[in-house]
């Protein structure tokens, strides 16, 4: 071990041990003290929103998390990044249970939102997707109207009594996810005939529509341009007042400007987390500062 | 005989290819950068010179010779035979053939025909050796052109592909020619049977008795062509089908797709599929000998009068046999919907049920409804089952507890058994098809321009 100080040290569980023994050559080679990567940094916050504790992801026999612990800060913008393939989606995934519609894989370890497990067997996912709201990767508004694309969740939730209140909720949250003013004439058009950077807040205004507490955004920008990506960065520091936001990005700066604290992923393993600033200016891992100086990744 | 003369051409033809190849190294100077084209492609060329014109000729004479033959041998018969009525003159021909190829004669064979026999096989003697010669020689030549053209320079490899080109545009024309034959077969025969019959006596006549008299002091000769029985009970056997294969089939499509564990769905997809490939004489037998008299125990035993054979029990089976048409295509669009769209709804908290009734259904609505529009074009034209369980009587009723007919299934009594083809009643068979395929077309184009429409959607 020679890396500093840990908050918190997890015991690996036996199926990971083995399956590191069998480890593959890539990373015996890169990586030394690999059979006990732990955490640096603090992974704890004062008011934490979610608390996750030694999560563990498999895909089929293939183990895509390991031993992950850490805290989300209520309303605080946190980036998750790390070289493709290192599990952020995967762990994304898990904070609204997403991972459960994809056959094979399988969650261990503890996620709490609000103190409530949420992979307690009384936990009715359905709401628990309504209070963590999920931004994809590739805009993916339905092949429906704008009206219809930001009405779909209150509508299934029952959130509303009549057109009226439906047709306030669906304005204000165009209007919070800073789209209202460019849609505003064409409700009823195909949101599929918007760009893809209006697209993307079409679909921040659906999730933000079932008021959710939490927004899981998975590299919402890196299907845009970079003036579509400016207005999406510029509306997630507006958002943070309101919500709790987990981004995943692939640009560095993106994370730096857009998040509070940072958490380094790396072949499944969470290396780092920190203050953003800290993390940028100075890792404390090697990993972590050799993917920040672009040495790999 | 001709077939050895082809087995030789073939042979004489694959050897080019060698020779050609060949002949390919030697002008390039066994530099093969050389030459535009690849060694093979002179041989191939070379063979296609052999083979093609030598194999046109073959085929042009062999399908010309015979008749060619059979009027020297006519014209060289004794004047009293070639002044015999066609008929009979057909029948001496008959006999001179026979006794060439050496097969059992009507009668003892006359000494003129006799003659005439020797003069056939001299004459096929003398055709066949000027075959061989002609095919052979044009074989040669083209193979020496072929030989003395190859240089670094010839495009062999554009005369290959032009000539595979040909090959394929030709085979695309015989499926499109013989699907335009058979319009025009069908069409002109239901103009002369428009002749015979008035067109609104067939499009709205209520009373289909086809048979007409032979003799005209026969009874029963109503021969009344009115279809629209048929086509009542062609819609009502077709409306049980659909009534069976739509909501089960979209069903199962649903439950393949979307909630089935891919494992199943790779087993059971297929075996659903298999349902489609039962000959339907099988779902016909089926039909008859068992969900028929079914239906009719339990009928009997709620106090309802069911036929024996009735357009329930057709359209039950029918419905069954076209099951996969729908699941199948239906579970492909669902399943062509992008996954970004499930993640989307299950995202915002939508539950299986709802993604499936408010994301995919509408999405991938069109897809299905092709498939549906496909369904009922394979329910209409369905024959077998219907002859074998819902009977030949052409009742007009709404009532699936009788016995009904359809359109193809008159046609088949129509056209079976003895007929005189000019006859009102065969012609009504083209008239009924006629209808038939119109009606199948207009379905199909529609179900076509549907699911094309969808295909534009995702791509
Ligand atoms: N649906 C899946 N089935 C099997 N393996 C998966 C699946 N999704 C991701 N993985 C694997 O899990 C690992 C982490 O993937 P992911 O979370 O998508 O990485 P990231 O988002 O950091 O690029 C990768 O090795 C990937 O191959
Ligand atoms: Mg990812």
């Amino acid at each position: 071990m020679s890396t500093t100080p840990l908050e918190i040290n997890t015991p690996l569980d036996g199926a990971t041990t083995s399956s590191r023994a069998s480890g593959n050559p890539l990373s015996s080679t890169q990586i030394t003290d690999y059979d006990h990567r732990q955490t640096v940094g603090k992974i704890t916050v004062d008011n934490p929103k979610m608390t996750c504790r030694g999560v563990n992801v498999y895909y089929g026999a293939k183990q895509a998390l390991k031993n992950v612990s850490l805290d989300i800060g209520a309303n605080e913008v946190i980036a998750f990044i790390g070289p493709s393939g290192c599990g952020k989606s995967t762990f994304l995934r898990c904070l609204n249970r997403m991972n459960d519609t994809i056959p094979g894989c399988r969650v261990a370890g503890e996620i709490r939102l609000d103190q409530e497990d949420i992979y307690d067997r009384s936990l009715d996912v359905v709401q628990l997707r309504a209070r963590v709201g999920m931004v994809f990767q590739k805009p993916n508004p339905f092949p429906k109207s704008i009206y219809e694309n930001v009405a779909y969740g209150p509508r299934i939730h029952g959130m509303v009594q009549n057109k009226a209140e439906l047709d306030a909720l669906v304005i204000a949250s165009l209007e919070r996810a800073g789209l209202l003013k460019e849609v505003e004439k064409r409700l009823e058009e195909p949101g599929t005939g918007l760009s893809g950077g209006q697209q993307q807040r079409l679909c921040i205004a659906r999730a933000i529509a079932v008021n959710p507490e939490v927004i899981l955004m998975d590299e919402p920008c890196s299907a845009l341009d970079p003036i579509a990506t400016a207005k999406i960065e510029e509306l997630i520091d507006e958002l943070r007042e309101n919500y709790t936001i987990v981004i995943v990005t692939h640009s560095m700066q993106q994370a730096a400007r857009v998040s509070q604290r940072t958490a380094y992923f790396h072949l499944g393993d969470l290396i780092e987390i920190g203050e953003t600033d800290q993390i940028f200016t100075n890792p404390r891992h090697k990993l972590t500062e050799d993917y920040i100086t672009g040495r790999f990744g | 005989m001709s077939f050895y003369l082809f087995l030789t051409l073939l042979l004489l033809s694959s050897g080019c290819y060698y020779l050609g190849r060949r002949r390919a190294f030697t002008v390039a100077g066994d530099h093969v950068r050389n030459l535009h084209s690849l060694p093979s492609y002179y041989g191939a060329y070379t063979a296609l010179w052999c083979g093609l014109p030598a194999l046109l000729v073959f085929a042009a004479w062999t399908a010309l010779q015979p008749s060619i033959i059979l009027e020297l041998v006519t014209n060289a018969l004794p004047p009293e035979l070639r002044t015999l009525p066609p008929g009979r003159l057909d029948l001496v021909l008959n006999d001179i053939k026979n006794l060439v190829n050496g097969n059992i004669v009507s009668s003892a064979p006359d000494p003129a025909i006799l003659a005439a026999a020797d003069h056939y096989r001299n004459l096929q003697l003398i055709g066949n050796a000027a075959l061989w010669i002609a095919v052979m020689s044009l074989a040669i030549a083209g193979a020496a052109h072929a030989w003395r053209a190859i240089s670094p320079k010839l495009r062999a490899r554009n005369r290959v592909e032009q000539v595979v080109n040909l090959f394929l545009v030709i085979s695309s024309t015989i499926a499109i020619f013989t699907t335009v034959g058979i319009i025009l077969s069908v069409l002109f025969e239901s103009i002369l049977f428009f002749g015979k019959v008035p067109i609104s006596d067939f499009l709205l006549g209520l009373q289909w008795s086809p048979q007409t008299a032979l003799r005209a002091d026969q009874a029963g000769s109503s021969g009344a062509f009115g279809a629209v029985p048929l086509f009542a009970g062609t819609l009502l056997i077709s409306g049980i089908a659909m009534l069976v294969a739509v909501p089960i089939g979209l069903m199962s499509a649903l439950y393949l797709s979307e909630y089935a564990t891919p494992k199943f769905r790779a087993t059971a997809k297929p075996a659903l599929e298999v349902l489609a490939g039962i000959p339907t004489v099988v779902y016909g037998f089926f039909a008859a000998l068992t969900v028929a008299p079914l239906l009719r125990d339990i009928g009997t035993a709620l106090g309802l009068q069911v036929a024996s054979e009735s357009a329930l029990a057709a359209g039950l089976v029918m419905g069954i046999m076209i099951i996969p048409f729908v699941s199948s295509l239906s579970d492909d669009v669902i399943n062509a919907v992008p996954q970004s769209m499930r993640d989307g709804s299950y995202a915002l908290g939508a539950t299986k049920s709802e993604t499936i009734k408010r994301v995919l259904l509408p999405a991938a609505l069109p897809g299905i409804v092709g498939s549906i529009l496909l369904a009922v074009s394979r329910a209409i034209g369905e024959t077998m089952i219907v002859v074998m369980a819902a009977g030949l009587s052409a009742n007009l009723t709404a009532n699936p507890l009788q016995a009904v007919t359809t359109v193809t299934v008159q046609i088949v009594t129509l056209l079976t058994g003895d007929q005189e083809f000019d006859s009102a009643k065969t012609l009504a068979a083209f008239a009924l098809g006629m209808v038939l395929f119109v009606v199948t077309l207009i379905l199909n184009i529609i179900a076509l321009h549907v699911v094309r429409k969808y295909r534009e959607q995702y791509e």
